[in-house]
């Protein structure tokens, strides 16, 4: 019993070591003075209130939702297809794209950022959002085909033979049977993907030209301490916005697995 | 035989696009940033008669050796120090814990934002005039700033812990859970004391957990650029850092993919010495 309290102690630092970073900037994005230190000097909102006057910032934002959007499109139909090939279909070479489908996660970014870089320039694809929007897609599919992959998972194929076994077509059955069955785990895929899109810094940071995304503009402001404040209202922004998606999604995955049950 | 054509053939067409898309953009960079490492800058253009100029200037040059080690040497560093801090928390999830679900959410969360902003808030933290300093002399416990908290390898290493936790805690939990609960009365029955149990029993049981969680954060980790730009200083630079300059400010496409390529063959060569040790280590405590 004494060994389970120390464990129970070690894992709540531990938490609280996970959380300091996530609730700093918050906390500091309401200080009213520019140093982030102890003691705060009052409290403002004057900081969130100068974020919509930035049109720098605004045009980043806009970047940002273009490239997240239209990467959590395709990254989320890839994944969808492939997802349901993996887990309904047998084929030769299945085990070999499963594995490929994940290779993303483990290539170091830099790596990523550079050869896509050089790739792009190679076919004359110039640095800008639409190669921000290939890249990011690149990334983002191993989290949509895990998505999907759980959302197949948990659905009962008899439901789809009984379609076909009723006259209806192929096309018919993926819109009246699965699509509806697994929407949750698309959802959750679209809003995962999305967030991987819209937080990433290192392969935007090559791939972006003069197009900057956020991360890419938030990069060019850590910089600057005088304008540390805005940086801190908006980053705290981003965070609640991140957590907030993903929450969500994370309750779409839910309800798609619990369907099954 | 016509279902099974047909099963056949609609999985090939249903994987086809995520399978290609992946594998152009993993072997169409690879092929050209080959190229690109046996060619010249000359100023604005490229020349492009092949030689092994760069790879000798690279191989040759002590600061990217030096670079090369300290990413490999840090990245270590990060993944050791990942694996025993979070070990705790996933075998407390695993055995301990009543609401297991809240327990991963709750370690999850923070990691759902920002990697840039996470980061910049270390930066923060660690900073001479920052959180953790004025927060120490605010509460009279120190009287100056600490120096040695930010710009150097410690940050580093205490960032990227941070950053990686849950991909640490994540697989040692689910190999934690596989393990068969008799096995562990078996060993207590034959005589095991907890610490002994733990050593025989559970630990090599979660080497797969631990080869995987270390992989996961070894081989990102190496390449990293954010936390040693933010966090490192001159102490703390790493290979990444060196990559983007190429690309960047000196403008030297062909060494920077020379870097790439050789930082890619070094870090698959640690993993795989690092992955067969492990497990050949794991049988042997059995």
């Amino acid at each position: 019993m004494k060994r389970a309290n120390g464990l129970l102690i070690y894992t709540t630092l531990y938490l609280a070591f996970l959380y300091l970073p996530v609730l700093l900037l918050p906390l500091f994005s309401f200080n009213d003075g520019t140093i982030v230190a102890f003691p705060i000097k009052g409290w403002t909102l004057d900081w969130y209130r100068q974020l919509g006057a930035q049109d720098t910032l605004l045009n980043a934002l806009g970047n940002s939702l273009i490239v997240g959007i239209t990467t959590a499109l395709l990254a989320t139909s890839m994944g969808l297809f492939a997802a349901r090939a993996y887990v309904r279909n047998r084929f030769p070479g299945k085990e070999a794209s499963e594995g490929l489908v994940m290779l993303p996660l483990v290539i170091p970014g830099i790596i990523v950022a550079s050869s896509m870089l050089v790739l792009f320039i190679s076919i004359g694809l110039k640095p800008s959002l639409t190669a921000v929007i290939l890249g990011h897609s690149f990334l983002a599919l191993p989290f949509s085909v895990s998505i999907m992959k759980s959302a197949f998972d948990d659905f009962d194929a008899s439901l789809e033979e009984a379609a076909y076994d009723l006259g209806s077509t192929v096309l018919e059955t993926f819109r009246r049977v699965t699509l509806p069955v697994v929407a949750p785990g698309i959802v959750s895929s679209f809003l995962v993907t999305f967030t991987v899109s819209f937080d990433e810094f290192v392969l935007a940071f090559f791939l972006s030209g003069n197009e900057p995304t956020l991360p890419v503009y938030i990069w060019s402001q850590i910089r600057f301490p005088a304008k540390l404040p805005n940086t801190l209202a908006l980053g705290s922004v981003l965070l609640l916005a991140s957590v907030l998606l993903l929450v969500v999604a994370e309750y779409f995955r839910r309800r798609s697995s619990s369907k099954s049950a | 035989m016509f279902k099974l054509r047909s099963d056949t053939s609609r999985g090939l067409t249903l994987a086809a696009p995520a399978t290609l898309y992946v594998g152009l953009l993993v072997a169409a960079p690879l092929v050209i940033l080959v190229a690109y490492s046996m060619w010249t800058q000359t100023y604005v253009s490229i020349d492009r008669t092949p030689t092994w100029a760069n790879y000798r200037e690279a191989l040759t040059d002590p600061l990217v050796r030096h670079l090369m080690i300290r990413s490999i040497l840090i990245a270590g560093a990060v993944t050791v120090a990942t694996v025993l801090t979070a070990y705790p928390i996933a075998y407390f999830i695993a055995f301990r814990a009543r609401k297991k679900t809240l327990w991963l959410l709750l370690i999850t969360i923070p990691f759902w934002s920002s990697y840039l902003l996470r980061v910049f808030a270390w930066k923060l933290i660690l900073g001479f005039n920052g959180v953790m300093n004025s927060a120490l002399m605010v509460t009279g416990m120190i009287d100056e700033p600490l120096t040695f908290l930010l710009y150097n390898e410690f940050a580093v290493v205490l960032t990227l812990a941070h950053a990686w936790a849950p991909f640490a805690i994540l697989p040692i939990y689910v190999s934690l859970q596989k393990i068969d609960p008799s096995l562990l009365e078996a060993a207590t029955d034959l005589g095991n004391g907890a610490v002994a149990r733990f050593l025989r029993v559970t630990l090599p049981l979660t080497i797969p957990g631990i080869i995987a969680a270390s992989l996961i954060i070894f081989i990102p980790t190496v390449g990293d650029y954010v936390t040693p730009s933010l966090v490192g200083g001159s102490d703390g630079k790493m290979i990444a850092n060196l990559i983007q300059v190429q690309f960047g400010a000196a403008n030297n496409w062909p060494l920077g993919a020379t870097l790439s390529l050789l930082a890619m063959l070094a870090v698959g060569f640690v993993a795989l010495v690092f992955a067969l040790g492990l497990t050949a280590a794991g049988r042997r405590i059995r």
